[in-house]
């Protein structure tokens, strides 16, 4: 039964793999589609999106959208019936249709990003039933050994994403979820394989399930954290250099909008890390007898929660927001991987629990 | 002047945008944050990169000038994002090399493998990297720097939240989410209900039971709310010096201790009957409460079905029978993450292994030795490593290394050499190599039980010596080599390793985290912002304007300000849906999605059938007043 489920589990992998592989190809294609949408779009030159907007809360309102002002509203109060009445002074503004370059509004998404968006929840259904399937094989919840690791820690992050984009649009990002995912859930479940083995003493607790899952959605945040400071980081450079190249950056947010969505997400993982780091030391000191001890599991998470930490300094530091506070974003996701792909396999610690 | 048209700009403060700002800004009432936060007052010279050296006035300074100078720059924020990553960086190498603290083996295999390497790591005090003088030194000048911010945010802190909100800027057009409605009375004058003062009355109420705090500035209303920010992020930062000082100061009255302790056996806890014992800095033997703790019984379970876990350890429990000073007897189990918590001590199971029962007997038949000797395990199937020492009672003096096996196996190689398949006892084989000589115990260095010093002593049985080493099985006797006697394995029993910890500033640690945790929740999610409401009375009726000025971060202004208009509009009369149209957003994607129920009833998507919409099309922009 154990091994029905677990061989189970790995067939659904392999299946989310191909699903996500079709869905990483579709979101790709949406951005090439949109290289060829931004040429058409009229007037979209870079310039406007470098316009000298920065600073702007949102990042929102640039070219011809805010270009005219309107009056306020007028409201006749008849104490029956009420009616609003535009006093617009002729001035009024165009017809606000067509999103220009660094617009926020939510585009109408290409056939492909239809597609991929699809291929990637119905990938992500199938993931799940991995994951699930891996837990009842288990008899535990399904994250206490890197290949488990992986494959929660994927299905997670593609979740934070799909949730994510429920309140902005987020397509833009789609192909480097899909393309992160890939490459970790390949690497999770050929290299990291193992099969279903029992918990040993150290690990039978509730702090398996509080800890190491928060520490996974932490994860899951900054890793599309990242995306959107990378995004930022093109955008940025584009915008400084009226690059015209990469023209589906054109029909991404600007720069500065970017920064903040960034930010955002970051802090919802920081969050769960500041969490991940308490919950551990208190886990630590019930299995090991002290609370911290630098040991190098430790040590980087720690290591991890001080450049966050950084991050949100150099966020508020004049001289240090935009493009120099998203490489701290994306050093500390880099840190994030490290932490998990190298630091669990090859440094000596207490946390030998790569089950390799 | 296009972009000061986008009611989104929040802070206006630092792009020196003229003079007009000023109002908005108003420093004095603003929680003193570093000079070069981006939220600060402006620096000298617009759009400024280096914030610091609009600080640098004069060339010439005084040693107090220089002092404030130094201090200035410790507690920026430039200073404070260098120092935390400087720290971070600084804490990479001990993740490389072994910790004296955590693994003082790694320690000593890493100084026989790079034994060029080591000395100079070593001076760099890279193998105790956390205590090093220059990983404190990056700690301790940040935390200095942070203790140089906080306490000056915290008494800016205070005046805050005593004071009233500031003036009503002059032009709230400028600011975040700025919208204006025009009301009239179907006669097409303003009657009294509309006369500016009740209609900030009502304003400044609604505002007050949303939690703001008001100020009535003639005919407007001045409101701030989210002081809880400030208040979260200066209890963040102040845990943070907490559980800094609990860490450091707190260990020093602690201790921990550890102990083997075999089946059968009992340990008292007072410091000689430790193995080895830490005591923090101001450790005094008082604090050790004698208690006795007997093993009982240690139990292992091990993986026996599933084929790609065999004989992996499921479970360890310790049965033990406590012993409190007054006497109270009772029975426990401690295991892995079930510690047992006794007169103020935790005490861990750390580890465990087997331990055998051996007597050595000369050959006339006196007893020359007895003794139950814990086995160190060597690797998952619980081979183990044992030192016997024999000095007294046969003609010569013998040392005996041991070699055990739980279940022992033939390698295969026709060598005769053992090893371990599980860590169980199947087939459990004692093997000895007989060492004969001198011991060494009588030169007064203290040696390790664990350790056997051959340098003066000749192998009598074992690999180097004519006869081979001698295999014992549990209740099997076998001869010394030369008729020095006899070997008895009497029985194998099961240790378990015990730690014993106190630390009395556990609890402290956790309280400091927990208000750690807690302060960054409030500083991250509570919005600071201002809110004014103000009403001119016009020709056409009575203007109301409304905006709102954020705080540090705040995505949901716009949005905030919009609902207080329309509750406001709703109680002034406006039916709901004209309150909505008047106030309506443009559509952007982020202010629909973010509430997504709130898209719904917005009516400004291009699918609204919402009457109001037909007159309302040209007001997307945001509404802004052109008297
Ligand atoms: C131990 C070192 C420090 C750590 C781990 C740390 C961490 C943090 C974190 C996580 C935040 C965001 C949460 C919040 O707003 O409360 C923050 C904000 C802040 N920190 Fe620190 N901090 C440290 C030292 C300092 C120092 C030395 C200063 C003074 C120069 C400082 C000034 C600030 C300020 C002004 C903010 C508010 C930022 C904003 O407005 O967005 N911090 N810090």
């Amino acid at each position: 039964m154990t091994e029905d489920l677990a061989n189970f589990s790995l067939v659904a992998v392999y299946s989310a793999m191909a699903i996500y592989t079709i869905s990483f190809v579709a979101f790709a294609l949406d951005l090439a589609k949109r290289s060829g949408d931004a040429q058409q779009a009229p007037a979209s030159s870079v310039a406007a999106t470098a316009g000298p907007d920065v600073g702007s809360a949102r990042g929102a309102g640039r070219g011809s959208a805010r270009a005219a002002v309107s009056g306020g509203s007028t409201i006749v109060l008849d104490r029956e019936a009420a009616t609003a009445v535009s006093t617009g002074d002729g001035r009024g503004d165009g017809p606000d249709g067509t999103s220009g370059p660094g617009s926020t509004r939510r585009r109408r998404g290409s056939s492909f990003e239809r597609v991929a968006t699809a291929m990637m929840v119905l990938g992500l259904l199938v993931h799940v039933s991995s994951v699930v399937t891996r837990g009842l094989a288990a008899d535990r919840v399904p994250w206490a050994n890197m290949f488990e690791f992986s494959l929660t820690g994927t299905a997670i992050i593609v979740a934070v994403y799909l949730v994510a984009g429920r309140f902005v649009d987020l397509s833009f990002l789609g192909a480097y979820v899909m393309g992160l995912n890939l490459v970790l859930l390949a690497i999770g479940s050929v290299n990291y394989y193992v099969e279903v083995v029992p918990l040993q003493p150290a690990l039978q607790s509730a702090w398996l399930v509080i800890h190491v899952l928060v520490a996974i959605l932490g994860t899951g945040f900054f890793a599309i954290a990242a995306g959107l400071s990378i995004a930022q980081l093109i955008q940025t450079k584009r915008e400084q250099a009226r690059l015209s190249g990469l023209r589906f950056m054109d029909t991404l947010p600007a720069a500065d909008r970017l920064e903040d969505l960034a930010y955002r997400v970051a802090l919802v993982g920081f969050v769960l890390w500041t969490f991940t780091l308490i919950a551990g030391a208190v886990w630590a000191e019930r299995a090991w007898g002290r609370y911290w001890g630098w040991d190098t599991k430790e040590v980087w998470t720690f290591i991890i929660w001080v450049l966050y930490a950084g991050y949100i300094h150099a966020r508020a530091t004049r001289g240090w927001r935009g493009a120099r506070s998203s490489w701290l974003s994306i050093i500390g996701f880099a840190a994030v991987l490290f932490n998990f792909g190298v630091v669990n396999v090859f440094f000596k610690g207490l946390h030998a629990y790569s089950g390799l | 002047m296009a972009r000061s048209s986008d009611p989104e700009r929040r802070t206006s403060v630092d792009q020196g945008d003229g003079p007009d700002q000023a109002d908005v800004t108003d420093v004095s009432s603003d929680p003193l944050r570093p000079s070069d936060h981006y939220d600060s007052a402006p620096a000298r010279t617009p759009g400024d990169q280096g914030a610091g050296s609009a600080d640098i006035v004069q060339p010439r300074l005084g040693l107090v000038g220089y002092l404030r100078f130094f201090w200035r720059q410790l507690t920026s924020m430039k200073t404070a994002l260098f120092l935390l990553m400087l720290l971070a960086v600084a804490a990479i190498p001990g993740s490389l090399v072994p910790q004296r603290t955590s693994d003082p083996n790694g320690v000593v295999q890493y100084r026989a493998e790079h034994p060029d390497l080591f000395p100079v790591l070593d001076k760099l005090g890279v193998f105790d990297t956390y205590s090093s003088p220059w990983f404190s030194a990056v700690y301790l000048l940040l935390f200095i720097s942070l203790i140089g911010c906080i306490v000056p945010r915290t008494k800016h802190h205070f005046e805050a939240l005593r004071s009233k909100p500031p003036k009503t800027p002059a032009r709230l057009s400028r600011l975040a989410g700025y919208r204006s409605v025009t009301l009239q009375t179907a006669g097409g004058a303003a009657d009294a209900a509309l006369a500016p003062a009740s209609v900030v009355e009502q304003a400044r109420a609604q505002l007050r039971r949303a939690g703001y705090r008001t100020q009535v500035f003639g005919d407007s209303v001045s409101a701030e709310r989210g002081y809880l920010r400030e208040t979260g992020n200066l209890v963040f930062h102040t845990a943070l010096v907490g559980v800094l000082l609990t860490v450091g100061i707190g260990g020093g009255f602690g201790y921990t201790g550890q102990r083997v302790v075999v089946e059968g056996q009992t340990f008292t806890n007072a410091l000689v009957s430790y193995d080895s014992f830490n005591p923090g800095r101001w450790f005094s033997d008082a604090q050790l409460s004698p208690y006795n703790i007997t093993l009982d019984k240690f139990t292992t379970t091990y993986e026996e079905s599933n084929a790609d876990a065999l004989g992996q350890p499921l479970d360890y429990t310790a049965d033990v029978t406590t012993t409190t000073q007054s006497g109270e007897t009772s029975e426990h189990e401690i295991k892995v993450n079930s510690p047992l918590s006794i007169g103020g001590s935790n005490v861990y199971l750390l580890g465990n292994g087997y331990a055998v029962d051996v007597t050595v007997k000369a050959p006339d038949g006196s007893v020359a030795f007895r003794d139950t000797i814990p086995f160190l395990p060597q690797d998952a199937n619980l081979t183990s490593q044992g030192v016997v020492k024999v000095p007294d009672g046969l003609s010569d003096q013998i040392g005996m290394i041991g070699f055990f096996y739980p279940s022992a196996v033939e390698t295969g190689d026709g060598s005769g050499i053992l090893a371990s398949s599980y860590p169980d006892l199947l087939n459990p084989v004692l093997s000895l190599n007989v060492y004969q000589g001198d011991l060494g115990l009588d030169a007064g260095v203290p040696q390790s039980v664990y350790s056997l010093d051959t340098d003066g002593m000749t192998e009598i049985a074992g690999a180097a010596a004519d006869q081979s080493a001698l295999q014992l099985s549990p209740g099997t006797t076998a001869d010394l080599p030369d008729g020095l006697g006899t070997v008895t394995l009497s029985d194998v029993k099961r240790f378990a390793s015990l730690d014993v910890h106190h630390d009395p500033s556990q609890l402290w640690v956790l309280l400091f985290a927990g208000l750690v945790f807690a302060g960054l929740l409030t500083a991250l999610f509570v919005p600071r912002r201002r809110v004014w409401v103000k009403a001119t009375t016009t020709d056409g009726g009575v203007l109301l304007e409304y905006a709102g000025l954020a705080r540090g971060e705040d995505p949901t202004l716009a949005r905030a300000v919009r609902d207080i208009a329309r509750t406001h509009l709703a109680g002034l009369g406006v039916p709901a849906d004209a309150a909505r149209a008047a106030t309506s957003d443009d559509d952007r994607s982020d202010d629909q999605s973010d509430d997504p129920s709130a898209a719904a009833a917005s009516p400004s998507g291009s699918t609204s059938n919402d009457p109001a919409r037909s007159t309302e099309a040209p007001s997307r922009a945001g509404r802004r007043m052109r008297p």
